[in-house]
């Protein structure tokens, strides 16, 4: 028998670029220390060592992407069996997921703003109940959220690395899984946010069927799941053609719906609305990020060659998109959804970029993420600022007149706005002017057309909100706008001053988003 | 065409530090904004400073450049990459030559009379100093729009100068009708704004660069139907900032600002970077016959319809406004006519920055005398208590309307005469119109001259809006000072410019040399003089009708039946009515009808249609999870079926 | 070869559309009248059974968290099988990899077990 053991060929153990990869590795590990910290340290000091160790993680991923960086191959680097590849649009969108991450990781620390932070004290509670108006008074907070977001943040990381479908589908669910939990979180409205989370939940397990269908399919058609099988299959063969465009659609739609690009967005103003700030923050930038590199990655890298078939119904979902989010964001009475509904104009903005395949769409694309990340992150800083006796104060009547209660909030959140609109001297502006102009490059004219009337349309409910704070007379009950703490003031100040910079100086960023292209 | 930047000369000596005409104005304004009320005190004394300054440094810019060659005075000044990727490079640079040294000193020249007259204007107001922050804000944008290299460029500072227009407008944020003026500026230049964009990316795409030398270097190598396009969408773009037909009708209603915000903003400056604009594109324009006809048209139209409602109104500000949009009629209708006229609408722009503003201050005076009022028929017999206001806004009046020797008569003859130089039936049209809106022009400023300084002292039995009587009196220095220089130039610019030829000679590097039409449908004196007599035959009926009698203090709704005791006019009323009052009230009607529902309508209704169907659509976001599925579902089946049909089609 | 399949492809069309049109046609065609019975749920015509008088009909909360636990680990430790038998083949590289996974699995477990997973209380 034991020659039964000792017959078997020794398997060639993968190579690991640990280098490369390191800043995922420490991402991931410190995602288990800290629940070991949950395990076993006493709860009022698990705030304090979850709050520097997620920071010391992140500066730490930060310091080794940035020293890897520095030497990479240009060509980029193939690990584990080459199922994930380091090359420039990775480090860059890993650079902006952590950068974004932090921001959010201060919002999600902060203690000042709501006594306790934004999470609740005892999750478990049923809400509307007296135990609960007692949990929504007492200090602590369910520290599980550190090691939530560390595990979501790894899962993008990974995302977006991914260079093979089934990867990518192990890190989409390591990043949604989290997610859904920390959407049910907050400490008041209860109700509100566990709905949020279970929505979000049935309708990302949706989501995901969908493309893992797709991946069924594209393996029928291509026997391989590595985007780079999938493309040569679909360049020189003549299988037949059903599976790879049946399968690909299923695919897209479940990476459009994590990007929530219209129509298949439904489920982002009730997350949006529902879920802590921070946690809204964390998700409307880095998911966005995560969700658009995979697109880019599998765009480029599968179905470039069949471009002529699909392009023509990106048009569409890209103008649906747009069409929905600026259409509806018209007549939103609460902020959070409104900044939802520009999330998906935005989606179909950034979409515009993603169709374009070529080196300035990609590059384009990415830069809008950084600045559309780093703008979204300090708006909903701001948003967890105006508040009343309930709470934040999200109803868009109660900002009334708040230019005369707060004119630095109201400054900041009209820069903010600005940048979403896309108004010169933002980076809203350089990052519109960059995707479309490789979209126009690459012959798509009509569809920036489309865009611009949208965009157009789109500034029309930003200005809304500006007119709100500065013409309007405050309600005399209206709400108060809290002095934050170092964090947030932190995270809004990165946020805001980065809108500036990349709209003034944006050169070194697309510098860096154009330093190369995709490896596959 | 021998102004194309291949001879543009890099910027040395002094045109080197020219970033500091916008580093200037922008420091003003941050320091205003930032400092907050520490600034209060001397606000207003640093923000007219930097203008002041400002002026001081074009000046003297301009004079180093003067004593240049002509070939010469094209200089660029290359200040950062702004956005250096691969293909897509957008330099940021200024370009100096004669048309943008022309307009820093027109900017920065009004802009610093107006601040000092703001300091006495605006004195009562609590937030002074954020108003001269704003008004900084405004020079700095203008001279960006005007000093840039390159589209992108002037499209930033185009933006900006919307800001800042737009923030004035909505200055007085207690009024709703504030608001809704702020509102509407702002939604019809942003129809304007993206025609400007698509037409900037047109000639990135076809061309690769949006820089003024390149653009106009390789712009004849396009088809033409790209270049008509272009020409187009660059004057819709234009439309919506020079408030032209049919984008007019938010000027009027921006006259909701303060009155020295009217004065330059909407007056002097910045609605004059249509015009601008146009000249600036002078070499893209040159190659399209059809599309310098259609700018000829849109002009032509604007002018009249200006003339025509401007006889309508009895608010002192829209009147002049109106006014306005007429004046900058005349000016698109003479860059219209290509190498014929740019210099000419660069020459009645600048007199009419002049005259409108010394105007408009001198209505921003009365309204100051009168409590803010603004109804005409409430004024009248005022000359003998404002004599400078009212010898200031005289020599403003006699300048539009083009009396001899005055500002206007050089600048509006030429380019009427220029219209009648043009072959055919266009030279009868344009002309005519022209023209016709001389005649206009001078009825009715003559009539609101007469409402407001002669005749019956009205406002002595009457109250204003918040229950006082009125007091007229004349204004503080800082007010009528600079309304005394404006005067000076109302009176002596027109002839300055156009003796020996001096602006259009100047203005050859940049715009070519002005030609002069060899087939005039009427001759060139003939002109002249059918011009002067439309123009009194103006001034005589507006004495007629408006003159002679009492002016009733509310408006008729309808002329009323005329009383008894004037039996004896009767015939000549009822022949006004009919002949002159009804279809003129008709046309005027109709115009501000089509004015209010057609053009306001179009922009009301779409924001009506946008809300009603985001409202209709909101109800599909019904809450219940089950409902997104099936959406969700339904759009991933539309995905993958219109994948397969593209497919298997 | 495909063409044969067409019209199965249109009756499935057919039958979807049919479907669609209607759920989406009932709401605004059906009248609307419910009674109790109607909103009951459907249990072939039977009552539904009682509820307990404690605890509003639910289960204690504890099935579910150990029913949960259970799969999980059950599940997770599913992989060690495949690893014992091919154990020689994987070498060093494998039981790192397998001992990392354990690990995690450990880091998990020791949560539940901190914070009282395990106590049926």
């Amino acid at each position: 028998m034991s020659g039964f053991f000792s017959q078997a060929q020794q398997l060639q153990a993968p190579d690991v670029a640990y280098q490369a990869v390191l800043p995922m590795l420490l991402v991931l590990g410190a995602a288990c220390v800290s629940v070991l910290f949950e395990a076993f340290l006493p709860r009022e000091r698990r705030w304090g060592w979850q709050v520097a160790l997620t920071v010391v993680t992140l500066a730490g991923a930060a310091i080794s992407l940035i020293v890897y960086g520095n030497d990479a191959p240009k060509a980029g680097v193939k690990t584990f069996s080459d199922v994930l590849t380091i090359d420039r649009p990775t480090l860059f969108l890993w650079g902006t997921l952590l950068l974004l991450a932090f921001g959010a990781v201060l919002l999600i620390a902060d203690r000042s703003v709501e006594p306790g932070g934004a999470f609740v004290a005892q999750a478990a509670i049923r809400p509307g109940t007296l135990q609960d108006r007692v949990q929504a008074a007492k200090v602590g907070m369910q520290t599980e959220v550190f090691p939530l977001t560390l595990f979501a943040l790894g899962g993008m990381m990974v995302f977006c690395a991914a260079n093979d479908l089934l990867t990518m589908f192990v890190a989409l669910e390591v990043l949604s899984l989290p997610l859904y939990l920390m959407a049910g979180l907050a400490r008041r409205r209860r109700l509100l946010s566990q709905e949020a989370a279970v929505k979000y939940f049935l309708l990302g397990a949706f989501a995901s069927a969908f493309f893992l269908y797709g991946i069924a399919l594209l393996y029928g058609y291509a026997g391989s799941v590595k985007l780079a099988d999938i493309a040569t299959a679909a360049a020189g063969t003549n299988r037949s053609d059903t599976l790879l465009f049946a399968g690909m659609g299923l695919l897209v739609v479940g990476l459009l719906f994590k990007a929530s690009v219209g129509p298949f967005h439904t489920w982002t103003p009730d997350v949006y609305q529902g879920s802590p700030t921070p946690v809204t923050a964390f998700m409307a930038a880095c998911t966005k990020v995560a969700a658009f590199g995979g697109i880019l990655r599998v765009l480029m890298g599968a179905f470039a060659s069949t471009n002529w078939e699909w392009r023509g119904v990106l048009w569409g979902v890209a103008i649906a998109s747009m069409a929905i989010g600026a259409v509806l964001g018209l007549t939103q009475t609460d902020v959070k959804r409104m900044i939802a509904y520009s999330s998906v104009a935005h989606a179909g903005f950034l979409l515009v970029g993603s169709i374009a395949l070529t080196s300035k769409g990609v590059s384009g694309t990415l830069f809008y993420l950084l600045a559309y990340g780093l703008t979204t992150v300090a708006t909903f800083g701001i948003v967890s600022l105006v508040r009343d006796a309930d709470g934040e104060a999200s109803h868009l009547s109660q900002w009334a007149g708040l230019a005369k209660r707060s004119p630095i909030v109201a400054g900041v959140f009209t820069f903010l706005l600005l940048a979403l609109a896309g108004i010169p001297l933002t980076s809203g502006f350089v990052g519109k002017f960059v995707v479309f102009s490789a979209a126009l490059q690459s012959g798509m004219a009509p569809l920036v057309v489309v865009a611009l009337v949208f965009s157009a349309v789109a500034a029309f409910f930003y200005l809304r909100v500006i007119v709100l704070m500065y013409f309007s007379e405050p309600a005399a009950d209206g709400p108060t706008v809290t002095v934050p703490g170092a964090f947030t003031t932190m995270a809004i100040t990165i946020g805001a001053l980065a809108t500036l910079v990349l709209g003034v100086f944006p050169s070194f960023a697309l510098d860096w988003a154009g330093a190369g292209g995709f490896t596959f | 065409m021998t102004n194309l930047a291949a001879d543009a000369q890099g910027a040395t000596g002094l045109a080197g530090s020219a970033w500091l005409l916008l580093a200037l104005p922008t420091l003003g304004a941050i320091v205003l904004l930032v400092g907050g009320r520490r600034t209060n005190k001397w606000g207003h004394i640093l923000g007219s400073a930097t203008v002041l300054g400002t002026f001081v440094y074009g000046l003297a810019l301009f004079f180093s450049t003067t004593g240049l060659d002509a070939y010469k005075r094209t200089q660029e000044l290359h200040l950062f990459a702004w956005i250096p990727v691969n293909a897509l490079k957008v330099d940021f640079g200024l370009r100096l030559d004669p048309l943008s040294l022309t307009f820093v000193l027109l900017i920065t020249g009004v802009g610093a009379l107006i601040h000092i007259y703001s300091v006495g204007y605006m004195s009562h107001d609590r937030d002074r100093r954020r108003f001269f922050a704003y008004l900084n804000l405004f020079v700095a944008a203008m001279l960006l729009l005007v000093l840039g290299n390159g589209f992108v460029t002037l499209y930033f500072g185009w933006e900006g100068v919307g800001l800042a227009s737009y923030l004035l407008i909505g200055w007085y944020q207690d009024r709703p009708s504030a608001a809704t003026a702020a509102k509407k500026a702002f939604l019809m230049n942003r129809v304007g704004d993206l025609g400007l964009a698509v037409a900037i990316f047109l000639m990135f795409a076809n061309l690769g660069t949006t820089q003024y030398s390149e653009v106009f270097a390789k712009i004849g190598t396009l088809p033409s139907g790209t270049i008509l396009a272009i020409t187009l969408l660059l004057l819709l773009g234009a439309c919506g900032k020079s408030g032209q037909f049919p984008l007019q009708s938010w000027l009027p209603d921006a006259m909701e600002g303060p009155t020295p915000v009217s004065a330059l903003i909407h007056a002097a400056t910045m609605v004059t970077a249509g015009v601008y604009l146009i000249a600036r594109s002078n070499p893209i324009y040159d190659l399209t016959g059809d599309g310098r006809l259609i700018v000829t048209i849109i002009g032509t139209v604007t002018l009249l319809i200006g003339c025509i409602v401007g006889c309508a109104y009895d608010d002192i500000k829209k009147v002049l406004a109106y006014s306005t949009v007429s004046q900058i009629g005349y000016m698109i209708l003479a860059v219209g006519l290509g190498p014929f006229g740019y210099a000419l609408g660069i020459m009645h722009l600048l007199t009419h920055g002049f005259f409108k503003a010394g105007l408009f201050l001198g209505a921003g005076s009365v309204m100051h005398g009168m409590n803010d009022e603004v109804d005409m028929r409430k004024f009248g017999g005022l000359w003998r208590l404002m004599p400078i206001t009212f010898v200031t806004f005289g020599l403003g009046y006699l300048a539009l309307i083009g009396f001899p020797g005055l500002s206007g008569y050089f600048s509006k003859d030429a380019i009427i005469e220029a219209a009648f130089g043009q072959e055919g039936w266009r030279g009868w049209a344009f002309g005519g119109a022209a023209l016709l809106g001389a005649g206009l022009t001078a009825f009715y400023m003559t009539r609101l001259v007469l409402m407001t300084f002669f005749g019956e002292k009205r406002w002595k039995d009457l109250k204003s809006a918040d229950g006082k009587d009125f007091h007229p009196h004349e204004s503080p220095k800082s007010m009528t000072i600079p309304m005394i220089i404006l005067a000076i130039g109302s009176v002596g610019a027109g002839a300055f410019l156009s003796v020996g030829n001096r602006l259009v000679d100047w203005l050859e590097p940049s715009l070519g040399g002005l030609k002069e039409s060899e087939h005039f449908v009427i001759p060139k004196g003939t002109v002249t003089i059918l011009t002067i007599v439309l123009m009194l035959l103006g001034v005589g009926a507006a004495w007629l009708f408006v003159g002679r009698k009492p002016v009733p203090v509310t408006r008729p709704a309808r002329v009323s039946f005329p009383v008894r005791a004037a039996r004896a006019d009767l015939y000549g009323n009822a022949l006004n009515e009919a002949l002159f009052a009804r279809p003129g009230t008709w046309l005027t009607r109709a115009l501000v009808f089509v004015d209010n529902k057609g053009v306001d309508g179009v922009v009301n209704g779409l924001a009506a249609m946008l809300g009603g169907t985001s409202g209709r659509l909101r109800r599909a976001q019904t809450g219940f999870v089950r409902s997104y599925a099936l959406s969700m579902l339904g759009g991933s089946i539309l995905v993958v079926a219109a994948l397969l049909a593209v497919r298997f089609s | 070869m495909l063409q044969a399949y067409v019209p199965l492809v249109l009756l499935f069309a057919l039958a979807g559309a049919f479907a669609l049109f209607s759920v989406a046609a009932a709401p605004y065609i059906g009248p609307r009248r419910y009674n109790k019975a109607k909103l009951d749920a459907y249990e072939c015509g039977i009552e539904p059974s009682p509820q307990p008088i404690v605890g509003g009909g639910r289960m204690p909360v504890a099935y579910y968290l150990t029913a949960m636990l259970f799969i999980l680990f059950d599940i997770e430790m599913v992989f060690l099988y495949p690893f014992a038998v091919s154990a020689n083949a994987l070498g060093m590289f494998g039981l790192v990899e397998i001992a990392l996974f354990v690990a995690t699995v450990g880091f998990a477990y020791a949560y539940v077990w901190r914070r009282g997973g395990l106590d049926w209380n």
